[in-house]
């Protein structure tokens, strides 16, 4: 896996993942198809571990998370290469050091993939424009985060066995989700049908323009669907009344077993996390074993990330001894 | 026709008639366009120490005044000097943004011999050192004519009246809070009425502020597609319907500026009808841009209003060319690059306009969505009558403030030409047509393309 003459766009023909947007259902479906052969393979799969040796993989974090750093990190050391965590929230930027100073002090370290992850809309686009590796966004403000809708579809197509066809209701704060957004590029260009289920006030405009069907009414929205996608109420974005209490909120849109009665007895239930128990989830819904995969969507983030990691890394000029 | 302020403006030293000039000029074989004057004929212009003396077909090579020099216009368009109400120069404060120097020079090659600035500088501009100092500036640039609004409240915090009478006997044009809106309905209902006691001009930025907060583009699909908080297109028309009950009640003479969305448009509409003392304009990005120039995050296209959508610039072209909309401003705002290149939702809202003013403005006439005389009352004779201005008419004694224009001459917009210290336009290589050949300001040449 390691001829340097490798021609680029031979698997994935884009130098960067920035989102699920500008993908077609082909290479989703590559994608996810790669991503199932790394869940199956043992992690200390041998010819996997070499995969990736010699490259620099620099994990770039503009905002706090611990999940999905180190679901990136795993991923790329699976794959044997050099990994570099940059938490550059409490560095450089307090400085006044600009996001393209950052950047490009960075890139001048020859990473061959920057994992970004920024506050700000647009900010991993803005970036990728100036470095010289791949850049994998690892979630840009209310933007898209990729990999997360990546792991999500493939947790479901093990579950399933298909994506195209099911009825996936996406429930809760969509306003202020990147992880929403990605998941209605990616399972609308796939052939599901999505619902999207929240107040008005956590519904951004015109969202029925990216083809769904919007609900306000949690009870009918969810009403014979086959996965319940929860997302978390991004309390911490929200400036001023989007919600007048977290006590209505629970009523009227928490995912609780009442209202997961009009769902298919067989519905799965998911969660990005981390989760806001007794907001929008009832803690016993979400440990429910036979209905949340929750636990399973961050096994599947690993091998997404290594399967993202791969395609890009084999576009890229160089050798990796 | 307008209401006219009870003072004329005193400062603005750049009305004085050059004291050097003493040979007469002579521009001939134009195609005299004056919308003032309902002109449009093949002809000249005469002009003695710095006024017009003479315009018409009968002004020829012959019977000049002798020592006379001739310029023949090779029957390019000579029009009125081009005014420009709305532009931020950064100076004093910014000054590695853009100056009164830098700013001049732009404006002379945008065919801009007037221009108005806006008091949102460091200091702001909101006391008589303040309307003095820029004055001065003006002066010693002995370019461009460069007038300037104070603020409407101290320091731009929307509470505290300034001293408007002074002010304005110094030469403020008139007064508005810049890039704010004056958010206080009791402060603005004031303001307005204590206008009215010196007829000054009171301009509003047209933005309900706590709709807007937090806001980066036009509220709609691609807003939601990019993550980014959106701007209702209905904040512009609040405002404006709040300000013209107000206006209603106090008699005082309003304008709206850059008028962005086809319900303001009709809210001005019917104000006018109404007969209340309400003008407006827009700029060239309103009708001719639309919120899908941002693309992948385009900063440049981050203004403020922000890029509407289609229905929205059709509007608004629709409103130049009905002439409810009164003027066209390039609402210039030059930013250096670290204002621009950061995510979208930090970058500053604003683009350079002083040369891109006439090309794009031109292309309402070239796509015959209205009359060339029309189109240059927008720029000349329409922004004078609002601001009490003498220039912008090309008539006996009127000041020489003249531009002359290669009306058809296709070109691509190259921002790296530009005279501007700021580059931010959103305009980089686009094709138009319309080239200002030569500037003349009191009957001085300040520009002469290459």
């Amino acid at each position: 896996m390691s001829e340097p003459a490798r021609k680029p766009a031979a698997f994935f023909s884009h130098r960067h993942l920035l989102g699920i947007e500008g993908l077609s259902a082909e290479e989703i479906t590559r994608l996810l198809d790669l991503s199932q052969s790394y869940a199956e393979q043992p992690k200390d799969d041998q010819r996997a571990r070499s995969l990736l040796r010699g490259r620099t993989v620099m994990n770039l974090f503009f905002e706090n998370s611990t999940r999905t750093r180190t679901s990136f990190e795993l991923a790329a050391k699976r794959l044997g290469a050099d990994v570099i965590n940059m938490s550059v929230g409490t560095s450089s930027i307090k400085k006044g050091e600009t996001l393209l100073d950052t950047a490009m002090t960075l890139n001048a370290m020859r990473p061959d993939v920057m994992i970004v992850r920024h506050p700000e809309s647009g900010a991993v686009n803005l970036l990728s424009q100036k470095v010289d590796g791949a850049v994998i966004n690892a979630g840009d403000g209310r933007h898209e985060h990729p990999t997360q809708a990546l792991l999500d579809a493939l947790t479901i197509r093990r579950r399933k066995g298909k994506l195209a066809g099911l009825l996936v209701a996406i429930c809760g704060d969509v306003l202020h989700s990147r992880v929403a957004r990605s998941n209605i590029h990616l399972l609308t260009k796939i052939g599901a049908r999505v619902r999207v289920i929240a107040p008005t006030t956590l519904l951004p405009a015109q969202i029925d323009r990216m083809g769904v069907e919007v609900f306000t009414d949690m009870r009918k929205g969810l009403k014979d669907v086959d996965i319940v996608m929860m997302l978390r109420l991004q309390q911490e974005r929200m400036q001023g009344a989007y919600v007048p209490s977290i006590r209505e909120y629970f009523h009227f849109y928490g995912l609780d077993y009442d209202k997961l009665g009009a769902a298919k007895p067989d519905a799965l239930i998911m969660h990005p996390g981390p989760m806001n128990r007794g907001v929008e989830i009832d803690s016993e819904v979400a440990d429910d074993i036979n209905r949340s995969v929750i636990r399973e969507q961050v096994e599947m983030g690993v091998a997404v990330r290594m399967a993202c990691l791969d395609a890009l890394t084999r576009n890229l000029t160089g050798t990796n001894q | 026709m307008s209401e006219r302020p009870g003072s004329q403006p005193t400062a603005g030293a750049a009305q004085r008639p050059p004291k050097r000039q003493t040979r007469p000029l002579a521009l001939v074989n134009a195609r005299l366009v004056d919308p003032a004057g309902n002109r449009d004929e093949t002809g000249g212009v005469l002009v003695e120490d710095g006024v017009i003396r003479d315009l018409g077909p009968q002004v020829t090579r012959t019977g000049l005044p002798e020592g006379a020099e001739v310029i023949d216009c090779g029957g390019d368009v000579l029009c009125p000097g081009l005014i420009d109400m709305r532009v931020q120069l950064r100076e004093p404060g910014e000054e590695h943004q853009e100056t009164i120097e830098t700013g001049s020079l732009a404006a002379a090659a945008g065919g801009v011999t007037s221009m108005v600035t806006l008091p949102n500088t460091d200091p702001i501009i909101d006391d008589v050192a303040g309307v003095e100092f820029i004055a001065r500036r003006a002066r010693e640039t002995k370019r461009t004519k460069i007038y300037c609004y104070g603020a409407l409240t101290r320091s731009l915090e929307g509470k505290d009246l300034v001293e408007m009478g002074l002010l304005s006997q110094s030469g403020a044009l008139g007064f508005t809070d810049a890039l704010h809106a004056v958010a206080d309905a009791q402060v603005m209902r004031r303001a307005l009425n204590y206008a009215r006691s010196f007829g000054v001009l009171v301009i509003q930025h047209p933005e309900e502020p706590r709709l807007a907060a937090g806001g980066a583009m036009n509220n709609g699909e691609l807003a939601t597609r990019l993550g980014l908080p959106g701007i209702p297109a209905c904040a512009e028309v609040m405002m404006i319907e709040r300000d013209l009950h107000l206006v209603r009640m106090s008699g005082a003479r309003y304008h709206a500026a850059h008028i962005s969305t086809a319900a303001s448009v009709e809210a001005i509409r019917k104000a006018k009808q109404e007969g209340l003392h309400v003008t407006c304009d827009t700029a060239p990005p309103y009708f001719s841009l639309n919120e899908n120039e941002i693309g992948d995050y385009r900063t440049f296209a981050k203004l403020s209003p922000p890029l509407r959508g289609e229905p929205d610039r059709r509007a608004v072209a629709a409103a130049v060319a009905e002439g409810v909309i009164d003027c066209i401003a390039s609402d210039h705002a030059p930013y250096d690059v670290e204002s621009k290149r950061v995510p979208f939702a930090q970058a500053a809202a604003g683009i350079i306009g002083l040369e891109t003013l006439l090309p794009i403005s031109l292309g309402l006439y070239h796509n015959r969505s209205l009359s060339l005389g029309n189109l240059l009352k927008c720029l000349t004779s329409r922004p004078a009558e609002i601001l009490g201005l003498p220039q912008g008419r090309l008539q006996r004694g009127a000041p020489a403030d003249m531009t002359l224009i290669d009306l058809d001459r296709p070109h691509r917009i190259d921002v790296g030409a530009f005279h501007s210290k700021s580059k931010n336009s959103p305009y980089d290589g686009r094709p138009v047509q319309g080239v200002v050949r030569r500037t003349f300001v009191d009957g001085r040449q300040v520009f002469e393309a290459a």
